[in-house]
């Protein structure tokens, strides 16, 4: 018998601030000025405040369900940060932040998510993707953009955000596989939050971590603080300038947690203790940059106050926008169902609008 | 005897079958501690430990494929998928297997297993979470389609589903889960599965139909025994395999049908009704065939929700129209 060993893999966790915010180290170049943060700072605020608006909005039934990524802002805003505008975007159903970050606006969303069609076109990023309700069937669409991308020559890529729970399926598995073996240029974000509605990540999957999932398919994966918004941002950055390069897929496990419930539908006292979820306030994404800049010199108390009511401000006006909306017409059902309506719809939707007239 | 919303029943069909076999397993998502996200099992997990009730991960082929693997072996799986829009990913499972473990082995072994899982709109749910997709089901040979429309119906039908041998889909309408209460008996007893169920007996128009739009329809024969129309109506429940006896009985006395469902119009399972009765029931038909369905369209996001529901007032005109004609 001989046995030799014929592959080696490690996999690493990176972050840059503990979790108190003091930096471990030199900061990476894009964070050398600490008043460069503060963009990246004023979007962690900003989708925090959109979220506490649209859960309240929801509790007054003026919203539908609706999934807050609170505690989880850093991932998007850091991902999102470091793509360039013609870079594809994918995102699941809690990726708001990453939404808000490249220009979908506020009406938009809660549009959306208040059940009307017309907050499903945004005038902001045109090629990202609608947010991905299914669980991981987005991630073979990222997968075929960034194919499409390579096929052209196109110097972009794609960001593909999903969960811990979709590692589990198989939509994940055969599209990370293809686009290890064809080297496409995509970079897949999981948004690990620890929980999967009440299934909690370690019965999820025996594996140490989730980045070693990427590793079955000859793709990089690594693991980042993911309410560290700097290590989120340097790390997406560093593998969207690889997948541009030509160096193919990475994928990055961003270690967070889910402080709200799974949904406004879900109660999360069912199945996780308040005890779980107040130990992790203490290191969430928000605070985290802010005593940094604090200590930085590079934020006080004033610019808090501002930043929080501006951001305050802009969620009410939305709102109000969003309450104010004329109806939509019962055709909006219709009209984007093909590019033209055959004929044989036409006679439904005629219907259709009659019943809006009275008898319906 | 006691008072339970459809969810409840179900829950309490779901425990009776486990108490009564311990061959019965329930695994899907979210299933244990949180008692699902509609709670269908709830409980059941304090009941009847870890090694009857399984939380899986998010992974719904694997909930199907494994279902078949487990009744192979002589379990019983009752397995969840959280909505319809999520059991696509399982009916590979079921088409290439499920439904053809007894035909491939000439029944050495069989797949009694059932897959539960909501249907339909009416609750403002997010997108993926309101289709009515029995029609991809009704079309696989050897698989069974069940719908209930009532707390007790849904608690004979999932038992007798449970205590099948063969494998069955059993769609639980979601805008039905909380809608009424009525007394269920929790003895046990279990509803055929090849029999609609005749809820109103009238005479001059067959309204028939499953799931969510079942109320709607008793509502529309109320309406119109108030303008001297007596309404037969009949809940299909059992989809495959089609009582088509019980319904073709009907028309042959009333000569009119209107056939609802939530589902769209086009390859709906209404169709395979009007097509037994231009067939073996097309000398009893006094006036066409009356189809009030949902739209050809995707199910629309909340806001446009009871536009696209066909409801009472939409049957009623069907009905109307049907009585015009002879
Ligand atoms: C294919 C599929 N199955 C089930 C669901 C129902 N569901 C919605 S979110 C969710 C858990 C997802 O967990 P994770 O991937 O960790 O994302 P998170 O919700 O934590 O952001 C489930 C099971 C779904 N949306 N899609
Ligand atoms: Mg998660």
């Amino acid at each position: 018998m001989s046995t030799s060993r014929v592959a080696e893999f490690d996999v690493v966790l990176t972050r840059y601030l503990d979790i108190d915010g003091a930096p471990l180290g030199p900061l990476p170049a894009f964070a050398a000025d600490a008043a460069d943060l503060v963009p990246l700072y004023r979007a962690l605020i900003r989708t925090r405040t959109f979220d506490a608006k649209a859960v309240a909005l929801q509790r007054t039934g003026r919203l539908g369900t609706f999934a807050s990524s609170l505690g989880q802002e850093a991932v998007g805003v850091g991902a999102a940060s470091a793509m360039a505008a013609d870079d594809v975007l994918v995102p699941s159903f809690r990726d708001q932040a990453a939404q808000l970050w490249r220009g979908v606006t506020p009406v938009e969303l809660l549009l959306y998510w208040g059940g009307d069609e017309r907050g499903s076109d945004f005038a902001g990023p045109r090629g990202d993707f609608p947010i991905s309700v299914p669980v991981a069937s987005h991630v073979p669409h990222a997968a075929g953009v960034a194919l499409a991308l390579k096929l052209r020559n196109e110097a972009r890529a794609v960001l593909c955000i999903i969960g811990d729970g979709a590692t589990s399926k198989g939509d994940f598995y055969e599209a990370l596989n293809i686009a290890g073996a064809w080297q496409l240029p995509l970079v897949v974000l999981v948004n690990n939050n620890q929980w999967a509605i009440s299934v909690r990540r370690e019965a999820q999957s025996a594996a140490q971590t989730l980045a070693q999932k990427a590793i079955a398919a000859g793709v990089p994966g690594e693991q980042v603080d993911g309410n560290d918004v700097i290590t989120v941002h340097d790390t997406v950055a560093n593998a969207i300038a690889r997948a541009r390069a030509g160096e193919g897929t990475s994928l990055i496990e961003a270690l967070t947690y889910r402080l709200s419930d799974h949904t406004t539908a879900d109660d999360a006292r069912r199945y996780r203790g308040d005890a779980e979820v107040s130990l992790h306030w203490h290191g969430e994404p928000v605070a985290r940059l802010r005593q940094y800049l604090v200590g930085q010199g590079a934020w006080s108390r004033d610019d808090e106050e501002h930043a929080l009511a501006d951001a305050a401000d802009e969620m009410e006006r939305a709102t109000e926008a969003y309450l104010a909306m004329a109806p939509q017409p019962v055709s909006a059902m219709f009209d984007h169902l093909f590019a033209t309506l055959p004929v044989s719809l036409r006679s439904e939707r005629d219907e259709a609008m009659g019943g809006e007239a009275g008898h319906a | 005897m006691r008072d339970a919303t459809l969810v409840e029943a179900i829950n309490a069909a779901l425990a009776r079958a486990m108490q009564e076999d311990e061959r019965v397993l329930v695994l899907g998502e979210d299933v244990g501690k949180d008692g699902g996200v509609f709670r269908a099992t709830d409980g059941l997990l304090a009941r009847f430990g870890p090694a009857r009730v399984f939380d899986t991960p998010v992974a719904e082929a694997a909930i199907a494929g494994m279902s078949v693997g487990l009744a192979a072996q002589g379990f019983c799986p009752v397995a969840e998928i959280q909505f319809m829009g999520f059991a696509y990913a399982a009916i590979d499972q079921l088409l290439n297997h499920a439904a053809r473990l007894r035909t491939r082995t000439r029944g050495r072994l069989s797949c009694p297993m059932v897959l539960r899982t909501p249907c339909g709109a009416g609750v403002h749910a997010p997108e993926h979470h309101s289709e009515s997709g029995e029609a991809c089901f009704t079309n696989i040979p050897g698989l069974r389609v069940v719908v209930p429309s009532s707390p007790r119906r849904g608690y004979g039908l999932l038992l007798a589903a449970i205590r099948d041998s063969d494998p069955v889909v059993f769609l639980e309408p979601t805008r039905l889960y909380r809608a009424v209460r009525e007394p269920v008996a929790d003895d046990g007893t279990s509803l055929p599965l090849d029999r609609c169920i005749t809820l109103r007996e009238g005479g001059d128009v067959t309204l028939v139909g499953w799931g969510g739009v079942v109320p709607e329809m008793l509502a529309a024969a109320e309406r119109l025994a108030a303008e001297g129309t007596q309404a037969d109506v009949i809940d299909v429940a059992t989809l495959v395999p089609l009582d088509a006896e019980t319904i073709l009985a009907s028309v042959a006395g009333t000569g009119r049908c209107v056939i609802c469902h939530e589902a769209p119009l086009t390859g709906g399972f209404g169709a395979e009704i009007a097509a037994r009765l231009a067939g073996p029931g097309l000398f009893s038909l006094l006036a066409p065939v009356e189809r009030v369905t949902g739209w050809d369209t995707i199910v629309p996001l909340s806001r446009l929700e009871r536009h696209y529901l066909p409801g009472v007032e939409r049957i009623l005109a069907a009905a109307r129209r049907s009585l015009r004609h002879g």
